[in-house]
């Protein structure tokens, strides 16, 4: 994974709410095996809407997106943060987020910046005022800068510190392989195994 | 001072605790299917990584295949390509899969608990948001994304921030006719979609306690869709005879043991909880969704609402623009709303008990004119058992399709999906825009207002038939 220290690009303001990952990305695109090519499932029900924000000339290079409440509900598909990525967003901003959706972000390296819906509006307002001006996301200060506008933004210590050294969860955990052997060893006799095969018959 | 159920279950399977990190979290049980996994496989092998504990796996084929024909190879090139990729992947890394055909196969969430490889106080994962329907059995439960399938397929274990903890209580007892489903509908139109973020939640009160091991499933089930991370229920007896006998529950010296130790499964009388929530179930009647996300919910005997009566800001905007999409006007009674199909099947009500109630209010009536009844069992099992109690009988003589099991238009992945404008009502967990099909609308409803529908073609209960 690649450190995220600090970006920045122009935003794009989504002005709605309980956007579900069934929205992010409809299933039917997601039978591919692949992490990539998922660009075309973004918004597919809404991509083919010449008022949808992505559709407008002004927004089309944007890759900081301002989302409304309850962005990443529902679904646990990962391929809903890759279609972000894949289409080039870096950084979603937001009020409230599906948990799933948060952390699959996370493990993907998706910045989740998570602010108070009152300056989602605030962002909302001055980026369609004028959305050529670049806005800033910086990890380490936890800061959001657009024109003279300075919001703050929450994420978790622990993901912050992955993020920013771009560190691999697998790897960090295997560090503690001793402990899992250990564990292992104290489980109790009647926890099921799913091998050798029993069934009804 | 005292820990609830959720507490002492997380206790039982911290690995490795430090300041400032998540917990480092046990596994006990991965399920996985070949949606969200080809991904996780392939980061294994890029990284040489192997499945640390096959033993503790089981594999399902069940999002995308179909529900015709499933003795033929799959029809959609894609759609077969990703089967063939688990079958691969499950061979290759030495995982227990059941496929298409098998006896066992089915919605991952129906053949845990069938197998008896979902127990009270384990830990349940998969990459599948409904995951949390396995806490009926008073098992930790939740969905995980693709990478964090990779990381239990790798290590076994998952590191996780400590939720909080909710208890719903839920007095009373439900009125007759009156189902799980529509118990857990009531309550996300209370809470909200997001009521329970970021939180563990116990299901209890007298109420919980009468429900069968199938009405607790589906309560669980529909934890995801009010945002709580898991949603759980102690275990008691109930839960052991279901168990008891079931493939992979434990025998014998094993057996008394596992129960002892599951008999400790309840939140102590001094636990508190960060939240609780209080509803009497006696007040409850059938409940079905009027928009596109399933807090969007009213009594049958209601109208559609009034954008214009919510004092939320973003609620009244979302209410526009549901009904915009759903095509309903505001003040329209719920009963008048006509369908096209009904959708009787997922893992929230696929189970055999709700295709007994569905049936019983089918038997000697028919499907209306102009309506499609698709009944899928959500695991072949259940359609086996189906048919041995005559029920394939009743659903065919109705005039509905007596389909093979899978998720089928649950999520539109396989060919059975709504067209557009086409209107559902499915006893499915989601109604949101496009969800059975691009345009296709949906009205979550119980099994028993599913039969009641079909036959009457309006939105119905089998008091009014
Ligand atoms: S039946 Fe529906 S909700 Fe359940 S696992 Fe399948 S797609 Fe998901």
């Amino acid at each position: 994974m690649e450190p995220f220290t600090t970006h920045t690009g122009t935003a794009v303001p989504l002005r709605r709410s309980n956007v579900d990952t069934d929205q992010i990305i409809p299933a039917v695109y997601l039978k591919r095996v692949t992490r990539t090519g998922f660009e075309d499932g973004l918004f597919a029900a809404w991509r083919n809407q010449p008022d949808f924000v992505l559709n407008q000339p002004e927004y089309k290079s944007g890759d900081i997106l301002i989302a409304g409440p309850d962005f990443g509900t529902g679904s646990s598909r990962e391929h809903a943060v890759w279609a972000l990525q894949n289409y080039g967003f870096k950084v979603v901003i937001g009020s409230r987020f599906g948990d799933i959706f948060r952390s699959n972000s996370g493990k993907s390296g998706l910045l989740v910046a998570l602010v108070q819906q009152s300056d989602v509006e605030r962002l909302w307002d001055a980026v369609e005022a004028d959305p050529t001006v670049p806005m800033t996301v910086d990890l380490g200060a936890r800061r959001i800068t657009h024109g003279d506008l300075q919001v703050d933004f929450q994420i978790d210590d622990y993901t912050r510190w992955r993020l920013m050294e771009g560190l691999d969860d697998i790897a960090l955990t295997l560090r503690h392989e001793e402990d899992i052997t250990a564990f292992e060893a104290s489980r109790p006799g009647f926890k099921p195994a799913t091998l050798p095969v029993r069934t009804a018959g | 001072m005292g820990r609830t159920l959720s507490e002492k279950v997380w206790d039982d399977h911290v690995v490795r605790s430090a300041d400032g990190e998540p917990d480092l979290l046990y596994i006990d049980l991965h399920l996985v299917h070949e949606v969200t996994s080809p991904q996780a496989f392939d980061g294994l092998r890029q990284s040489g990584r192997r499945v640390r504990r096959p033993d503790l796996t089981l594999a399902t084929e069940d999002h995308n295949t179909p529900t015709l024909n499933i003795d033929q190879p799959i029809a959609d090139p894609v759609s077969r390509t990703q089967v063939d990729t688990l079958r691969r992947n499950a061979e290759e890394f030495g995982v227990r899969i059941h496929s298409l055909g098998d006896k066992d196969q089915g919605v991952v969430h129906i053949i845990g608990p069938q197998l008896g490889v979902t127990q009270p106080g384990m830990t349940v994962v998969c990459g599948d948001s409904h995951t949390s329907t396995h806490g009926a059995f008073g098992a930790i439960a939740f969905g995980i994304g693709t990478s964090e399938v990779e990381h239990v397929l790798a290590t076994q274990t998952l590191p996780q921030a400590r939720p909080r903890t909710m208890a719903v209580n839920v007095s009373g007892e439900l009125p007759e006719g009156v189902t799980a489903k529509d118990l857990v509908l009531a309550l996300i139109a209370k809470v909200g979609t997001g009521g329970g973020a970021g939180h563990i939640v116990e299901y209890r009160g007298s109420a919980i306690e009468k429900l069968s091991m199938e009405g607790r499933m589906t309560i669980c089930n529909m934890s995801i869709e009010w945002g709580a991370k898991a949603g759980m229920i102690a275990p008691d007896q109930k839960t052991f005879d279901y168990l008891q006998g079931r493939p992979h529950a434990p025998q014998g010296e094993e057996w008394d043991a596992a129960v002892a130790y599951w008999k400790t499964l309840r939140s102590d009388d001094d636990a508190t909880f960060d939240v609780e929530v209080d509803l009497d179930a006696s007040t409850l009647t059938p409940f079905v969704t009027w928009g596109t996300n399933p807090g969007q919910g009213v009594p049958l005997g209601e109208a559609v609402p009034d954008p214009s009566a919510f004092t939320d800001e973003v609620d009244r905007s979302a209410a526009e623009r549901a009904l915009t999409y759903m095509g309903l006007d505001a003040g329209t009674p719920m009963r008048d709303i006509k369908v096209d199909t009904v959708f009787l099947g997922s893992c929230t009500n696929g189970r055999i008990e709700d295709l007994r109630l569905a049936a019983s209010v089918l038997e000697g009536r028919q499907v209306a004119a102009g309506v499609r009844m698709l009944v899928v069992p959500g695991s072949a099992r259940v359609r086996l058992q189906a048919e041995v109690e005559g029920l394939d009988k009743v659903f065919l003589d109705a005039g509905a399709e007596w389909r093979a099991a899978g998720c089928s238009m649950c999520l539109g992945m396989n060919p059975d999906q709504l067209a557009p404008g086409e209107r559902a009502a499915s006893t499915s967990n989601r109604n949101f825009e496009g969800r059975q099909g691009k345009g296709g609308r949906t009205h979550l409803v119980s099994p028993a207002v599913a039969a009641a529908t079909a036959v009457l073609g309006t939105l119905s209960a089998p008091a009014d038939l």
